[in-house]
């Protein structure tokens, strides 16, 4: 099987400081990769760059074997790259429906203006959030009047909507209660079986061994190995994370720590 | 099931269980308090229709202005330096149309009417590049430019006053002949009634057909007060007569400008991307770059409308004074932002509205204007209207429930 996303040699500094250095990863259709690392260790940098948010210094990405430049979130958005960040990108002044087609409203082009269809947008972000959350119904309400649920399910809309091929979720459950968690998770394996490829950062080291396929640990902007779920323990997860130390079972990468 | 209108969202305003906007309702109350109160203080001189007419007028300028600065503080911006840059470009048509180019001349006029709007985008564009691409502050930027403008001014003829217009131009003053006439107000009232009465239905049925619910009551009731409130203006404005005579004057040329630029900036604020993504930039800013917004871009175009709007007002204005002089629109960035923040429009970005800003420009107008007529002096005026201006943010936060 071709892999989605080839990311090889990726490289990006702010102001002297390596966020992330020379990292290889790949991500399969219908594949969920768990990125793991501490704050700071340049896991959100990383997807960022996928998510075209920031632009690599170095390397290259190939998208389905093409390569992608990714100068943009346009860009990622055009290649099938979905984000939901970990701020969930909404703006609180803005109702669902705005905030879901934010960036990408369906409108006609009229001279130097796009006129939008907000009826249309409307009536498509009704349908998703309604199949996501039922009882998501205030669809009027600016998103700083709705729950944390709400928020997170507009986000997640428009991932569905746009029909992503690669989803990036950086912290998706970090703000969510047990119930939508489980949603979250729930979610998670649909779009796996649709043969989505899926990139999953998070903290919780039981959401990734529920979830994730592989997982990648990165400290100080580099990889420290990656590994597939059934061939490492939770132990030797932390070891990775917070020793940099590669278990035997693990692919190392450049940052594992070479024992004496 | 919740009551779905297809208000625009975009705008995020509190609207009561009718759909009214609150807030500019209540600014509309407040403006009838104010006219009452100042009717009766004056001895029934500001409800005349030659006040109302005068009012009208003066208040365009801060309108016209107050528009375009509505659109820069909803992205979090300020512009303080549209005073100075109206006073520049309206030296700038002064010398070009007194000075430079034949005075008799027909295409004269136009042609510096173009340049200054020209001057105006360009100005506006040097604000937005340092703004939005430089990254230096608003405030600091259009500081520079209030200073930078308003000296620009002087220079561009030694601080002379340049007199007299073309007569053509003048009308876009709305001077003795600056009005539209009797029969030609009453038929731009019937045909912007048909065209807004019909633009409800066709939104209605468009509701209907999407299965909205959508609240015929409500629309009956706007278009009822819309009708009254312009069917009244346009009597006022027709009973004021030109000096000597019988015959009425009708619609001020200056109010014809800002409706142009109140129909133009709703349509762009309400129903274009671009009116969309001005608001998710003072919304979160972020947020709107990580979906692809072009946010500098943004930011560099509302700055160069703000020009436009500059050099607009700037015709209204020399055409009023019938002179180009370099104090022209001195302190008018003062009355521009307060009648924006008073209409709604919010420091913190993201909030504001198009129809607040002009009912806003009307509360100082008809401040200044009724305290003219009883008596006041400038220095009381400018103390009323600073207490004004606070009290009206003071109330507008504990009406939106804002921390």
């Amino acid at each position: 099987m071709k892999p989605l996303i080839e990311m090889r040699g990726v490289s990006k500094a702010f102001g002297g400081v390596h966020a992330v250095e020379d990292v290889d990863v790949d991500l399969y259709p219908g594949e969920v990769v768990a990125v793991l690392g501490h704050n700071g260790a340049g896991k959100s940098t990383l997807m960022k760059m996928l998510a075209g948010a920031y632009r690599r210094d170095t390397g290259t990405v190939l998208v389905d074997g093409n390569p992608a430049e990714l100068s943009s979130p346009a860009e990622a958005f055009d290649l099938g790259i979905e984000t939901i960040h970990q701020t969930l990108a909404l703006a609180d002044n803005l109702d669902a429906s705005a905030n879901l087609f934010l960036g990408r409203e369906i409108a006609w082009r009229v001279g130097p203006f796009k006129i939008m269809d907000s009826a249309q947008m409307r009536d498509h972000a009704a349908k998703v959030i309604n199949q996501l959350n039922p009882r998501f119904t205030n669809l009027n309400t600016p998103c700083r009047d709705l729950s944390g649920g709400q928020r997170q399910t507009i986000a997640i809309a428009r991932a569905i909507h746009f029909e992503a091929r690669v989803l990036i979720m950086d912290e998706p459950t970090a703000a969510l209660g047990p119930h939508e968690t489980a949603m979250v998770g729930e979610l998670i394996r649909e779009l796996k079986a649709k043969g989505i490829g899926i990139f999953l950062i998070s903290h919780d080291m039981h959401d990734v061994f529920d979830l994730a396929d592989r997982l990648v640990v990165m400290k100080n902007g580099q990889v420290v190995g990656s590994a597939k779920k059934d061939d490492v323990t939770q132990d030797e997860v932390l070891g990775m994370i917070i020793l940099g130390k590669c278990p035997p079972n693990a692919e190392p990468g450049p940052g594992a720590r070479v024992s004496q | 099931m919740t009551t779905e209108t297809l208000e625009p969202p975009s705008l995020a305003e509190p609207t009561n269980k009718r759909g009214f906007n609150v807030r500019t309702l209540s600014l509309v109350g407040l403006l009838v308090v104010i006219a009452v109160t100042f009717h009766f203080l004056s001895g029934g001189l500001f409800l005349s229709a030659r006040n109302l007419y005068n009012l009208v007028v003066q208040t365009s300028v801060v309108a016209i202005l107050a528009c375009g600065m509505t659109l820069v503080i909803v992205t979090r911006n300020i512009d303080l330096s549209v005073g100075s840059v109206l006073g520049c470009v309206g030296m700038v048509i002064a010398l070009l149309q007194i000075e430079i180019f034949p005075q008799d001349a027909a295409w004269n006029w136009p042609l510096t009417v173009a340049i200054g709007i020209g001057l105006g985008a360009l100005i506006g564009a040097w604000h937005g590049v340092w703004i939005a691409y430089f990254g230096v502050p608003s405030f600091v930027v259009t500081l520079g430019g209030l200073l930078i403008f308003r000296g620009a001014a002087f220079e561009v003829a030694q601080g002379k006053t340049l007199a007299p217009f073309d007569p053509v131009y003048r009308l876009f003053g709305g001077g003795i002949d600056g009005a539209l006439g009797v029969g030609p107000s009453w038929a731009l009232f019937a045909i912007i009634m048909v065209l807004y009465g019909l633009g409800e239905v066709l939104v209605h049925r468009r509701q209907m057909r999407l299965g909205f619910d959508s609240t015929v009551r409500t629309k009956l009731l706007r278009f009822l007060a819309v009708f009254v409130v312009a069917a009244a203006f346009v009597a006022t404005m027709n009973s004021y007569m030109k000096p000597r005579s019988d015959i009425g004057r009708g619609i001020p040329v200056p109010a014809l400008v800002l409706l142009s630029v109140v129909l133009f900036m709703e349509f762009v604020t309400r129903f274009t991307t671009f009116g969309r993504y001005i608001f998710a930039i003072g919304g979160n800013i972020e947020a709107a770059r990580l979906n692809g917004i072009p946010t500098r871009r943004t930011v560099l175009k509302v700055f160069i409308a703000m020009g436009v709007l500059c050099a607009i007002a700037a015709v209204v204005t020399t055409a009023r004074l019938n002179a180009g002089t370099s104090s022209t629109g001195e302190l008018l960035e003062l009355s521009a932002i307060a009648a924006a923040v008073i209409g709604g429009a919010s420091l913190s970005g993201g909030r504001g509205t198009i129809a607040g800003a002009v009912v806003g420009a009307l509360i100082i107008q008809s401040l200044e204007s009724g305290m003219v007529l009883i008596g006041a002096s400038s220095s009381q005026r400018m103390v009323a209207i600073g207490l004004v201006l606070m009290v009206a943010v003071l109330a507008d936060k504990y009406l939106s429930g804002e921390e």
